[in-house]
C-alpha cells in the first residue's frame, strides 16, 4: 500500500498509527516535499481484516510475540493456558541496573486487571515498547500511548 | 481536472508499511521453526465423521512407540480434539519470548492443539466485529495456523503429523505455509457419499502438487466385542477404490470398534494401540506409512 501526493508527485511517509476508537485505525502519512498529512482510517471490519493477516499498517514497532495473535484475538482462552517467564536481563544489565524497565503501582494494577490468557504477553510488549522509546517507566498513560502507537486494540 | 494515475510499481520507493516484508518475515518463521522436522505430513478426510483425529493420535502414538520423536499439530481449530485424545491435560504452556512448549502426551507425543487454549465447552470464537466476520474469519484462523507453526517450539522431530479439519480450504493454507509438506494420509469411510467427497479432495491435492502416501479406510467393518470377528458394517469399498482411482497406495482398513473409541475417550491410546483390533489394525498401517514417507 502507497500513499502518492499527488501535487507534489511524492510517495508519502508514514507518520503514526492511533486507535481513535470504535474499532478505528487511523494511519498518517506525510508527503516529504509539501508536509501535508492524509490519515487512512479503516471501518472495524478493516481494522480487524488486516489484523488477522498479522502483519501492521506502518511496520512492526516491537517484536512479535509468539502466539501474538492467538492470544490477542481469541475469545474464551483458558485462564491458565500459559505460564509466561520473563526473559532474563543480559549479565552486565544485572550488574548495573540498566536496562530494566520499572513499572509503576498503577500500572502493574492496571496489568491485573488483563485476562491471564494474554498478560504476560501484553507485559512483555509494554516493556519492548519502554525500551524502544528510551521510557525508563511504565505508567497507565505510558500504557495508553503504546496500545495507541502499537494499534493493539483491545489490550 | 483529470489525474493522471501511475501504477503501484510506478512510484518509486517501498511501501512504508513494509508489508510484503512483514509476510516474508511470517514465512521466514515457519521455515526456521521446521528446519529440525524431518517430515511433515497432513492427514486429511474431505468429510467429517470418519475418525480422523483419533487415527491421527493414535497413528502418532504408535510412532512415538516405535522411539520415533513425533509432533501432533492439531489444526482443526474450531473443533479440536487431539490433545483430549492423547491423554494431555490441558495445563499451562511454557511461553518466553522465543516461543512455546508444547504440551507432551503419555506416549511422548508433542501436542498443539486449540483445546489446549479454550476453557472447557468454549467455542473458538475471535473479537469483534462479529457481523462481517465472514470477511476475516478465514484470514484469521490461517493466521492462527502459522501461530502455531512457526512459535511452537516444536525442536527435532522424525515427523509432524497434522491434522486436518474436514474441508479442503486449510490443506490449501497448509501447503502455502509450509516450506514443504512432505505427503498426505487419506482417510475415508467404505461408503460411497464418503468416497465421492474424499475423491474430490484428492483431486485437489494432485492439483496443488501435494503426494498423496496413501488411503486409510476407517469404520471397514464392526469388530465384535463378544466374538473377536469383524462383521459387516457400511456397504461399499471407498479405500481401495480411492487408491485405485488416485493411483495410490491403500494403507489399510480399520474397522469400527467400541473399546477403541472409549480407550481415546480416556486418553489411553496406549490401551487402544495394545487391547484392541482397531489398535492392531493401525499399527500395521503406521508400518506401510513409515515405508511410504521414507
Amino acid at each position: 500500500m502507497k500513499f502518492l501526493c499527488i501535487e507534489c508527485d511524492e510517495l508519502m511517509i508514514f507518520e503514526q498509527r492511533q486507535l481513535p476508537g470504535d474499532g478505528t485505525l487511523a494511519a498518517a502519512f506525510r508527503c516529504p516535499t509539501c508536509q501535508r498529512v492524509v490519515a487512512m482510517l479503516t471501518n472495524p471490519m478493516e481494522t480487524q481484516l488486516v489484523s488477522s493477516l498479522g502483519i501492521k499498517i506502518g511496520g512492526r514497532d516491537v517484536p512479535e510475540q509468539p502466539l501474538e495473535l492467538v492470544r490477542s484475538e481469541v475469545v474464551g482462552g483458558r485462564e491458565d493456558a500459559f505460564v509466561d517467564t520473563e526473559a532474563p536481563l543480559p549479565v552486565e544489565a544485572r550488574v548495573s541496573g540498566a536496562g530494566a524497565v520499572v513499572w509503576s503501582l498503577a500500572a502493574v494494577e492496571r496489568l491485573e486487571g488483563v485476562p491471564r490468557f494474554v498478560r504476560g504477553m501484553v507485559k512483555r510488549i509494554y516493556a519492548d515498547y519502554a525500551k524502544e522509546n528510551g521510557i525508563s517507566e511504565i505508567t497507565p498513560e505510558i500504557m495508553d500511548r503504546a496500545r495507541s502507537d502499537l494499534g493493539l486494540e483491545g489490550m | 481536472m483529470m489525474l493522471k494515475h501511475r501504477t503501484y510499481a510506478d512510484v518509486k520507493g517501498g511501501d512504508s508499511s513494509g508489508m510484503v516484508d512483514q509476510v516474508n518475515a511470517q514465512q521466514a518463521r515457519v521455515a526456521e521453526r521446521l528446519a529440525g522436522v524431518r517430515a511433515c505430513v497432513a492427514v486429511m478426510s474431505g468429510k467429517g465423521g470418519v475418525g480422523k483425529s483419533l487415527t491421527t493420535a493414535a497413528i502418532a502414538s504408535a510412532c512415538a512407540a516405535r522411539g520415533l520423536a513425533i509432533g501432533l499439530l492439531d489444526a482443526d481449530l474450531v473443533g479440536p480434539s487431539a490433545a483430549r485424545m492423547s491423554g494431555v491435560n490441558p495445563t499451562g504452556l511454557t511461553v518466553d519470548e522465543s516461543g512455546v512448549d508444547p504440551a507432551t502426551s503419555p506416549a511422548g507425543v508433542r501436542v498443539m492443539s486449540m483445546d489446549l487454549l479454550l476453557d472447557d465447552d468454549a467455542p473458538l470464537a475471535w473479537r469483534e466485529p462479529e457481523s462481517e466476520s465472514f470477511v476475516w474469519r478465514g484470514a484469521q484462523e490461517r493466521s492462527a495456523l502459522r501461530e502455531f507453526l512457526a512459535d511452537v517450539r516444536w525442536g527435532e522431530l522424525d515427523l509432524l503429523l497434522i491434522d486436518l479439519p474436514p474441508g479442503t480450504q486449510r490443506l490449501i493454507d497448509l501447503a502455502e505455509l509450509l516450506p514443504r509438506l512432505d505427503g498426505l494420509v487419506v482417510i475415508t469411510i467404505p461408503s460411497a457419499a464418503s468416497e465421492t467427497a474424499v475423491s474430490r479432495s484428492m483431486s485437489l491435492a494432485a492439483e496443488k502438487g501435494i503426494r498423496v502416501l496413501g488411503v486409510l479406510e476407517n469404520m471397514s467393518g464392526y469388530a465384535c466385542a463378544d466374538c473377536g470377528k469383524v462383521r459387516p458394517l457400511f456397504p461399499g469399498a471407498a479405500g481401495q477404490r480411492l487408491a485405485d482411482r488416485h493411483d495410490t497406495a491403500l494403507l489399510g482398513r480399520i474397522p469400527f470398534d467400541p473399546d477403541a473409541a472409549g480407550h481415546a475417550d480416556m486418553g489411553a491410546l496406549d490401551q487402544m494401540m495394545d487391547h484392541t483390533v482397531a489398535g492392531a489394525a493401525i499399527d500395521q498401517i503406521v508400518d506401510r506409512l513409515l515405508e511410504a514417507i521414507a
